[in-house]
């Protein structure tokens, strides 16, 4: 088995630790920084390893590696399709809406006019996010038009050409807390709140993880998710609302550091175990009829989404 | 015990530190990497880039 990563932080010493203390299973850490990948990588990768965990901090370099190897004998996890689709909310949104998950609704434009028209359509408050941001980060609750013209000027002026996109989701009420639930295979190994007085709850930004029952709906929510985006280990982020729950966003990298305070079942344990049944199955990724990613205002994309067998 | 590049500081280090670990130092709270194991060295930890995330 091999894990993937640049930066061991404690979710990658945890997981390596487990790793490593599985007798059945050779463990190979992989830095990208210090790895050239040629075309023949991947079927050199694959006398060594049945499976890679993708613990790359870098969405970018993970994109590539992940690409690269996408044909090759080594399963991944996750395949390189959830990835994409997992780093990009725009994506995420559009696979959700279209497979029936309830999720916010959302807008996506390319111009200032663009977003300001569809602040209109889609009214106030409403949140900007980068499309490819984690951690909470350049998050901005937008009240208004005034608000809405200011941080629209100040995005025009970073330099990243994903700021060039404006996905814009509607603003959902949620009291002090929403969900963060662990979706490995077809399992949903466990949920906890993240609390926080402010309306952004990440655990990065001081959200407080408590514990979260897993009921029925709350578990089927999750496991249709997961499978809209491919399946595979993921954390689905939900809020609640008076009309039931609401996907915000899929990670396909999970941390849960914060989450370990308060699950019962071990978020890192699962994943290994996870990763030695999908590399001892040997079979290919296979491909979820139906779920190609949709077209969107504006951008379309091609294929079908892969799914890693769910054990 | 390596110290910190930054200001100096001895780190303590885990007993089970592993290459490429990330440790924060107790003084300036700057992170650290463990860029060699044997002896161990550390650097500045790369600083936060944009597309970062899980």
């Amino acid at each position: 088995m091999g894990i993937l990563s640049s930066r061991i932080r404690k979710e990658e010493k945890t997981l390596i630790k487990e790793a490593r203390g599985r007798k059945e299973l050779e463990l190979e850490v992989i830095d990208p920084r210090e790895r050239i990948f040629d075309p023949r990588e991947a079927n050199q990768l694959g006398d060594r390893l049945d499976v890679l965990l993708d613990r790359e901090i870098s969405q970018s370099r993970a994109y590539h590696i992940l690409e690269m190897l996408r044909t090759g004998p080594v399963r991944l996890i996750n395949t390189f399709e959830t990835v994409r689709i997992c780093g990009d909310k725009a994506f995420t949104s559009a696979v959700l809406e279209k497979a029936g998950v309830p999720t916010p609704d959302f807008r996506v434009a390319f111009d200032r006019k663009g977003a300001l028209e569809a602040l209109e359509d889609l009214g106030y408050p409403a949140v900007l996010k980068p499309v490819d941001g984690s951690w909470g980060r350049m998050l901005a609750k937008i009240n208004d038009r005034d608000a809405a013209e200011a941080v629209f000027e100040h995005k025009s002026g970073l330099d990243s050409h994903f700021h060039d996109i404006f996905y814009l989701q509607d603003y959902v009420e949620k009291s002090s807390r929403d969900i963060r639930a662990y979706v490995i295979g077809d399992e949903v190994v466990g949920a906890a709140y993240r609390v926080s007085d402010h309306w952004v709850t990440n655990a990065a930004r001081g959200g407080k993880a408590h514990p979260c029952e897993v009921g029925k709906e709350l578990e089927e929510i999750c496991l249709r998710a997961a499978a809209a985006v491919g399946g595979g280990a993921l954390a689905v982020d939900l809020m609640e609302t008076a009309g039931g729950f609401t996907v915000n966003e899929i990670n396909c990298s999970m941390e849960f550091k914060e989450s370990m305070k308060v699950l019962k079942k071990s978020v890192p344990s699962r994943l290994i175990d996870y990763c030695l049944a999908v590399g001892a199955d040997g079979e290919e990724p296979t491909s979820v009829q139906g779920n190609s990613l949709p077209s969107v205002e504006g951008f379309s994309l091609e294929g079908e989404v892969g799914v890693g067998k769910c054990q | 015990m390596p110290n910190c590049p930054e200001c100096g500081t001895e780190i303590d280090l885990p007993e089970d530190v592993i290459q490429n670990e990330i440790l924060d130092c107790p003084t300036c709270g700057l992170e650290l990497e463990v860029v060699e194991l044997d002896p161990v060295e550390l650097d500045l930890a790369p600083e936060e880039e944009e597309d970062w995330g899980e």
